[in-house]
């Protein structure tokens, strides 16, 4: 046992099988359809929680896609900005946890330890991307809908947190398979639920050390930016601006110089891209 | 200290030293049905209210309380701020007044020690209720594993569990030794078994010149050693907050804020229980004028730094202008749910304590009772206020929420306040509440004076 784990802490052990897993958002292509919304709860094992909880602030949406008015009525189009953990590289929740329940992993994934976590819910609390989920209930399944769990992922008990863990049960299935013939994942051998579902392909998957995977090419992309980037939280999502014109500059274009944030997360600055910082317009 | 202050110190004349040990002795064996029914209220509330809500709550989930995905934290993380805070007062002001040799703390320090005890467990209970899954809350400790699992050293919240245990080891053992010479005093005033039992609890203490020699460096240590711990212990509660990015939360005025907050709010505290000792413990004649006269001038002083600091607080926010921090902080003093609390505890805390420059009001025991209560009720809301008002509104404003407490959190907000008395009750019958030896002390000189005259 003692050995097992010696090898297994031994320099280099990882560093052949190290990964940095990113995820490109193209908001060009979102349509807001929602597949993604749908496969992440299917693949992930989520709770249907029910309208009463919904109403409560309780749902359970590892991922889930927000919604921005761009204009005045009738003027006005919607935008969408899918949002999900950023499984950020200089995590605010990581440090937050007293048991080290969610810790960095060497792929750079944000791994969150269910049968460890106590419940203190800092974490979510430090998060400022909101993408923290807290079971606070036991939730069931009722029959015959348990057999559609995925065996592949825990099912949570009452006070255990929750977030997207970017499939890692795919990530690990597919570097399995990879090791047993000694080579890296290959670019698109592993995607997570929402990137597969994605009926546009707006969302693409892969490894940011590899500089010519899909990914890495979508951040070499002029419309990247990252979402609250000014909070220096280097995340690992990466979204791609919508690059229509936008409806607001026609409207008197009194958006544009609305606050130093708004530049600093959107460093691009092309328009029509949902703004993170407009309280007014924002909640429907 | 002049004698002429330490007369001061007793309204009704220098007792003698036979009726100092009678009095407080008697306050220990002469239990009343009052005291009988007093205790059992107390008791049955603090299970109907913060017991039983509990267990339902562990059986359930946390989802018995109100919070929700955009407030993970609520009444209960405030709660436990406030005990914190009340806590801050008792063996931090005894430390202090002790290494100051101000000889008036000599007759109320063993009562605001007990307070500093019990709110501290108070606030160790709230820990309890708030996690998710209190049957592994062990974790928090550095137990050695096979899984050679540790906690996180980084994380705040660990710093809290280092603090408050250090605060409470440290102040039980403050207390405790203190009152070495009393329970002394007890065990020769008495018979049979409570003689038995304290003869066990004084570690039998005889009086020798080397035993109070002892006592006397070792209690100074000690003092040295609780004051800046009691700082600490705050000021890392702070940090839970302050190393956040949530906006409103993530400032760095927060370490003195809190715990100037804490000791503004534990002098309070000491005050209300103070009037409650006066009144049905017969301790009158050991706490009077000259006291409430003093902790009154520092409630006084230190109302008016927390109003500087929240003062600081909207100006570093307003300087600083940044859209998010702006918009957490109309939110919090106006547009907000809660506007109406933040106005109350400005009130309560900042204009209310004016009152204090009055000598009159001062030294008016019922009026500081109720101005103490007023003070306490606005530095709870002011934890809550920071809780609920920042947490629903971060950043993206599709995920803005509101927080309200369920009945769960106000029961066992409610309940709290009972377990608080209980062990207070249960304290005032096993400890001398009043420092025999220490008030002596005090006497000594007037008693020569009069010798001489």
């Amino acid at each position: 046992m003692t050995d097992k784990l010696r090898e297994y802490r031994a320099d280099g052990y990882f560093a052949k099988f190290d990964y940095h897993w990113t995820m490109a958002i193209d908001l060009d292509r979102c349509t807001g359809c929602g597949a993604c919304v749908v496969a992440c709860q299917a693949e992930n094992n989520l709770p249907i929680v029910g309208e009463k909880r919904v109403r409560q602030g309780r749902e359970m949406k590892w991922l889930r896609v927000e919604r921005y008015w761009d204009g005045d009525y009738p003027h006005a189009r919607l935008n969408f900005i899918p949002i999900l953990c950023q499984q950020c590289d200089k995590a605010p929740c990581e440090i937050a946890c007293p048991v080290f329940a969610t810790y960095h992993n060497q792929d750079g994934l944000n791994a969150q330890v269910y049968n460890r976590c106590i419940g203190t819910r800092t974490c979510a609390v430090y998060c400022p991307y909101e993408v923290r989920f807290f079971n606070w209930f036991t939730y069931t399944w009722d029959e015959p809908l348990e057999q559609q769990l995925n065996p592949d992922v825990t099912v949570r008990e009452k006070g255990v947190m929750e977030k997207c863990t970017f499939c890692v049960q795919r990530i690990n299935r597919a570097k399995d398979a990879a090791r047993d013939e000694d080579r890296r994942v290959a670019d698109g051998e592993v995607q997570p639920a929402c990137a597969q579902s994605c009926p546009t392909d707006a969302i693409v998957f892969g490894d940011r050390n590899d500089s010519d995977s899909a990914v890495s090419r979508k951040m070499r992309d002029p419309r990247a930016y990252e979402v609250l980037k000014e909070l220096n939280t280097a995340p690992s999502v990466i979204y791609l601006k919508n690059a229509r014109e936008p409806l607001h500059a026609a409207n008197g274009g009194g958006h544009h110089d609305d606050g130093a944030h708004a530049e600093a997360a959107e460093p691009h600055a092309a328009a029509g891209e949902p703004r993170m910082a407009e309280v007014e317009s924002a909640v429907t | 200290m002049s004698s002429v202050l330490r007369k001061q110190m007793f309204d009704e004349g220098p007792p003698s030293y036979a009726e100092v040990n009678r009095d407080v002795i008697n306050a220990l064996t002469t239990t009343t049905w009052r005291y009988w029914v007093t205790l059992g209220i107390s008791a049955g509330a603090a299970v109907l209210f913060f017991i039983a809500p509990w267990i339902y709550q562990i059986i359930v989930g946390v989802g018995a309380a109100g919070m929700n995905r955009n407030a993970m934290w609520g009444t209960y993380l405030s709660n436990f701020i406030f005990w914190i805070g009340l806590s801050h007062s008792g063996t931090l002001l005894s430390a202090v007044l002790h290494i100051t040799q101000s000889d008036w703390r000599k007759s109320i320090y063993r009562s605001a020690e007990a307070m500093t005890l019990f709110s501290l467990m108070t606030a160790a209970m709230f820990v309890m209720v708030h996690v998710g899954r209190l049957w592994f809350v062990h974790w928090t400790f550095p137990v050695p594993n096979p899984m050679e699992l540790w906690p996180n050293f980084r994380s705040p919240l660990m710093f809290d569990v280092m603090a408050i245990l250090t605060y409470l080891t440290a102040s039980s053992v403050f207390i405790y030794m203190g009152s070495l010479p009393d329970f002394a005093a007890v065990r020769d005033a008495s018979k049979g078994l409570r003689r038995r039992i304290y003869a066990v609890l004084c570690f039998g203490w005889r009086g020798t010149a080397q035993e109070w020699h002892t006592l006397g460096w070792s209690y100074t240590f000690f003092a040295v050693l609780v004051i800046p711990l009691a700082v600490s212990v705050h000021s890392i509660v702070s940090w839970d907050f302050a190393m956040s990015t949530v906006p409103g939360l993530h400032q760095t005025i927060f370490a003195p804020y809190f715990v100037c907050g804490a000791i503004y709010s534990g002098t309070a505290g000491i005050v209300t229980v103070m009037w409650m000792l006066r009144r049905y413990m017969g301790f009158g004649r050991y706490i009077g004028k000259l006291h409430i006269d003093n902790l009154s001038k520092l409630l006084l002083v230190l109302s008016l730094i927390w109003t500087y600091i929240n003062i600081c607080e909207l100006f570093t926010a307003w300087y600083a202008d940044t859209s998010f921090e702006n918009e957490a902080i109309l939110y919090r003093i106006w547009e907000g749910p809660f506007w109406w609390l933040w106005w109350e505890m400005i009130t309560f805390c900042a204009f209310v304590p004016l009152l204090l420059f009055s000598r009159r009001i001062r030294q008016n025991w019922n009026v500081m009772l109720v101005i103490s209560i007023i003070i306490n009720i606005g530095m709870l809301t002011e934890r809550f206020v920071i809780v609920a008002s920042s947490l629903p509104r971060k950043f993206l404003p599709d995920a803005f929420g509101t927080y309200f407490p369920s009945l769960v959190e106000i029961s066992i907000t409610v309940g709290s306040f009972a377990i608080f008395t209980t062990l207070f009750l249960l304290f005032v019958k096993i400890f001398p509440a009043v420092s025999i030896y220490e008030v002596k002390e005090t006497l000594a000189p007037l008693r020569k004076r009069e010798a001489r005259a």
